[in-house]
Order: C-alpha cells, then structure tokens, then sequence
C-alpha cells in the first residue's frame, strides 16, 4: 500500500477535528473524500502532506513515516492546499520554477518539469501573466501544476474543483482521471457527482470519523437516490441537529 | 541548501517585483539624509567623517527595518502560501533562512547606496576610511538583528501591521536600553552594577564604539547572536503551526 493511515487524530481546542482516521491507499485508486464542512476532511489531508501534525496515529507513505522522516515523505507528496494559495505577484512561469528548485530538483530538470506540468494542467498562454490577474479556474489549475511538478507517487488535492465553472470542471476531471492512472490519489470534493464520474473508491468522514469506505456505486446501493442518498443518511444528523 | 536558494531568490523577486522595496530604500535614503545633513549637521561640524551619519542608524534602522521584514512571514499566513512552504520536502530553518537573508539582502542594497556620502566625505577632506568601512560592517550586522526581530515578530501574526508595530517596539526597547536617561533611571531601581549589565545588552552600546571605528569583536558577536536568538525563535514560531 502507497499510503497508509492508521488511527489518526486531532484535536482543536475542545474539539476533535480528526477522531480516529484509518484507510489505505493504493496506487491505481483515486479516493474522493466526502463530508459536511468542519467534518475533518481538510485537517486530515493537512497531516497526510505534513502540513500539520497528528496528535495521535500515523501515516505512512511508501512505507516512510510522515512524523519521523517528513521531507523524505514529502518528496513523494504532491499537495494542492485548499483554495489553491500561490505567490500572486509571480507569474505561473516563475512559481512554478521556485517549487520545482525549492523541491531540490536539478537545475537541468527544472525546466522540463516546469513545462510538463504547465502542460499537463493545461496552463498555455497565461504562463507569463502575473497570477493574480489569472482567473480561479487557471490558478487553480497552477496550483495542480504545482502539485505535480516532481511527478510524485501519491497527490493530495483539496477541493480541486471549487469555484470552476463546468468547462473547466471538466478539464480538470479529465486530468484527474489521468493522473491517477498510476499513482495514488486522493481529493477532496462537496459534488457527488464528481465522486462518481472519476473516483474509483468513496470515503465518507462525518464529525473527524469515517462512516462510510467503498466504490461509489456500492455505497450508492440500496438508497433511492443512490450515494445522494447515503451521504444524507449517514451525514444529515448534523444538520437537523 | 536548495531549499534555501529557491526561497532566498523568490522573497528578492517577490521585493523586486512588488513597490514595497523600492519605496523602502527611497524612504530610507531620504531619511538617513534629512537626518545626517539638518538633525547631524554634516556641514557644520566642518569635520570630515560620517560621525553624523552613523549615529542614527539604530533609530531609522528600528522603523525602517521592521518594514522589510513585516511581512516575511505573516503575509503567508494570510494567504495560505505557508502551507505550500510547510508541505515542501525542506527543513523549516532552511525557510526561515532564505527568507530572512532576502530581506537582509534589501536592508544592505538600501545601505549601500548610501556610498555618496562616503564619497563626499573623501572629496571635502581626508577621512578615517578605515573606520569608516567598519562602521559601516557594524551597520550591516545591526541591519541583520534589526531585520531578524521583524521576522520572528512576523511568524508570531497574521498581521503586517501587527508584525511591524511589535517590531518596532521590541527594537525600540532593545535599542533604548542603552540611553543615558535609561541607565541613570535604573540605577535607581536595581543598582549601578546591574543598570551597567543591563546597558551593555542595548543595540545602542554596541553600535556606540563600532559607529565611531573601534570593532569590538564582542559587539559583533552581540549583533550576531542576536540575530540567531531571534531567527531560532522565528523558527520556533512557524514550526509551532504544524501542532497548531
């Protein structure tokens, strides 16, 4: 298994955010996160990519522990952030280069990764205008270039799609499917829809636990308005509360 | 190492690219000039040296400086750029460090071109060069403290304006420790000996004998391991977000 969580908790304050997260993640699978907002979604991928650290459990990637040997496990990490943060003032050229030189690449690989990537989000023409004149569907589309600029075996992506219109959606659905040919994915998403058209398997997390793992179509099964109507079951609580 | 670099030049580009930098050294030049030549009367002392110049070093350095470093830190954390540096496969002190040598970088650019004077000073008579190069060598140290203040106070907000009142008032402090009215007022307080001690930590004493060409190795290792305090606590600082 590529990655590997095991029991993983965090807590803010009073609450706990994650309470108790354990799945595995081989390459080949796209994994699509489901929950409510505040349902721990975000916390838990921020510890996968060590962003934040685990009060309590472990995770694995390629068998390296993310809390004894972060940078060699982050190597292996592509991380898109929620609401895709960049350098507004770089253009996508030149942020792109600084995460492919801040991720100890080459200096003769830089520029291949750079373009590959570029390329492969389908960046194009706007490659040298200053990202904060770039809309949110092409910022967020640098910030996936970002994620892959060192081609890495496991991708985290937080709400890739938020904000995009459907075009862009699309494009985006398109690349995701075709990354995660070979290698590991995970993302996280609100759209159900987006759950079914390109993740191989569906984790539903409600109040930091997971409550439901499994193909969309076999969560689906047995609700009448398929995995709408599991996410409901299993989530809704929080809302009538 | 690599890290480090990449970091080190996107901050520059980042200074190059945004007006901050370039109305910073403007600001600064005119300041440290309005200073030097109606505050140190450069004319009227009809001496040839920069005893004038350098004394008001700390005191623009202490509002200056802390708008170099303000936003080090404190503007990624507003934006969410930090989780992109925290989730590269990088040492956080590597981060801390290209980011604090960029803005050092800005600070010694901005001294620098202060070289007309030196100039001027070699034109109207025959100064001490040698002191005045080592000035200078203890401005650039003090810069480095100064600037490593603003970025540890950077690392504790998500504020520039938070990071840069704290700043000042912590290189304030720092600086004012060593004022005549400040020793004589603690005297009175905790004994001659201890206001003595308490002097000798001020950025004032320490630049006091370098501004006038005497290098104390013990003020430059002041300077320095001021910085490193400072730059450790940085670390500290942004590291602490990962258990936040």
């Amino acid at each position: 298994m590529l990655l590997q969580v095991e029991g993983l908790r965090k807590r803010f304050g009073r609450r706990n955010a994650v309470d108790g997260v354990t799945f595995n993640v081989a390459i080949g699978e796209i994994v699509g996160f489901l929950g409510p907002n505040g349902a721990g979604k975000t916390t838990t991928m921020r510890m996968i990519a060590g962003y934040l650290e685990p009060d309590d459990g472990r995770v694995r990637v390629d068998e390296i522990d993310v809390a004894e040997d972060r940078a060699r496990a982050q190597a292996h990490i592509g991380y898109l952030p929620e609401g895709a943060p960049l350098y507004g003032e770089m253009t996508p050229w030149t942020f792109l280069r600084f995460v492919a030189e801040a991720r100890g690449l080459a200096k003769n690989e830089v520029k291949p990764a750079v373009l590959k990537a570029a390329n492969d989000a389908r960046i194009g023409d706007y490659i040298d205008q200053p990202i904060d004149t770039l809309s949110k569907g092409y910022r967020r589309r640098v910030g996936l270039a970002a994620a892959l600029i060192h081609d890495p075996m496991l991708l985290i992506l937080d709400e890739p799609t938020d904000g995009l219109d459907p075009n862009q959606r699309q494009s985006v659905r398109e690349l995701i499917k075709r990354l995660g040919a070979d290698r590991a994915l995970i993302l996280s998403t609100h759209s159900l829809e987006e759950v079914e058209a390109v993740c191989t398997r569906a984790i539903i997390i409600h109040d930091g636990a997971i409550v439901a793992d499994g193909p969309p179509a076999e969560l689906a099964k047995g609700h009448a308005d398929g995995l709408f109507g599991a996410f409901r079951k299993l989530t809704g609580a929080a809302e009538a509360a | 190492m690599k890290s480090l670099l990449a970091v080190y030049r996107r901050e520059l580009l980042s200074y190059a690219t945004t007006p901050i930098a370039y109305v910073f050294v403007a600001v600064f030049l005119f300041a440290i000039g309005l200073f030097t030549f109606q505050v140190g009367g450069f004319f009227e002392s009809r001496r040839a040296d920069l005893t004038g110049f350098f004394a008001f070093h700390p005191w623009i350095f202490m509002v200056f400086l802390p708008a170099i470093a303000m936003r080090l830190w404190s503007e990624d954390a507003r934006s969410g750029a930090i989780e992109l540096l925290l989730t590269l496969p990088a040492p956080t002190w590597a981060l801390v460090a290209g980011k604090y040598l960029a803005a050092w970088t800005i600070a010694a650019i901005a001294l620098a071109l202060t070289f007309p004077l030196w100039v001027t000073v070699n034109v109207l008579g025959d100064p001490d060069n040698a002191a005045i190069f080592t000035a200078y060598i203890a401005s650039v140290l003090m810069a480095g403290a100064f600037i490593a203040i603003g970025s540890a106070m950077s690392a504790l907000t998500q504020s520039q304006v938070v990071a840069f009142v704290l700043a000042v008032l912590a290189s304030f402090l720092l600086t004012a420790l060593g004022l005549p009215i400040v020793l004589d007022a603690a005297t009175g307080f905790v004994g001659g000996g201890a206001a003595e001690a308490l002097t000798r930590l001020s950025i004032l004493h320490h630049f006091d004998a370098a501004q006038r060409g005497v290098v104390e190795v013990r003020s430059l290792i002041y300077f320095l391991s001021l910085a490193a305090l400072c730059l450790g606590f940085t670390w500290l600082a942004v590291d602490a977000r990962r258990g936040a």
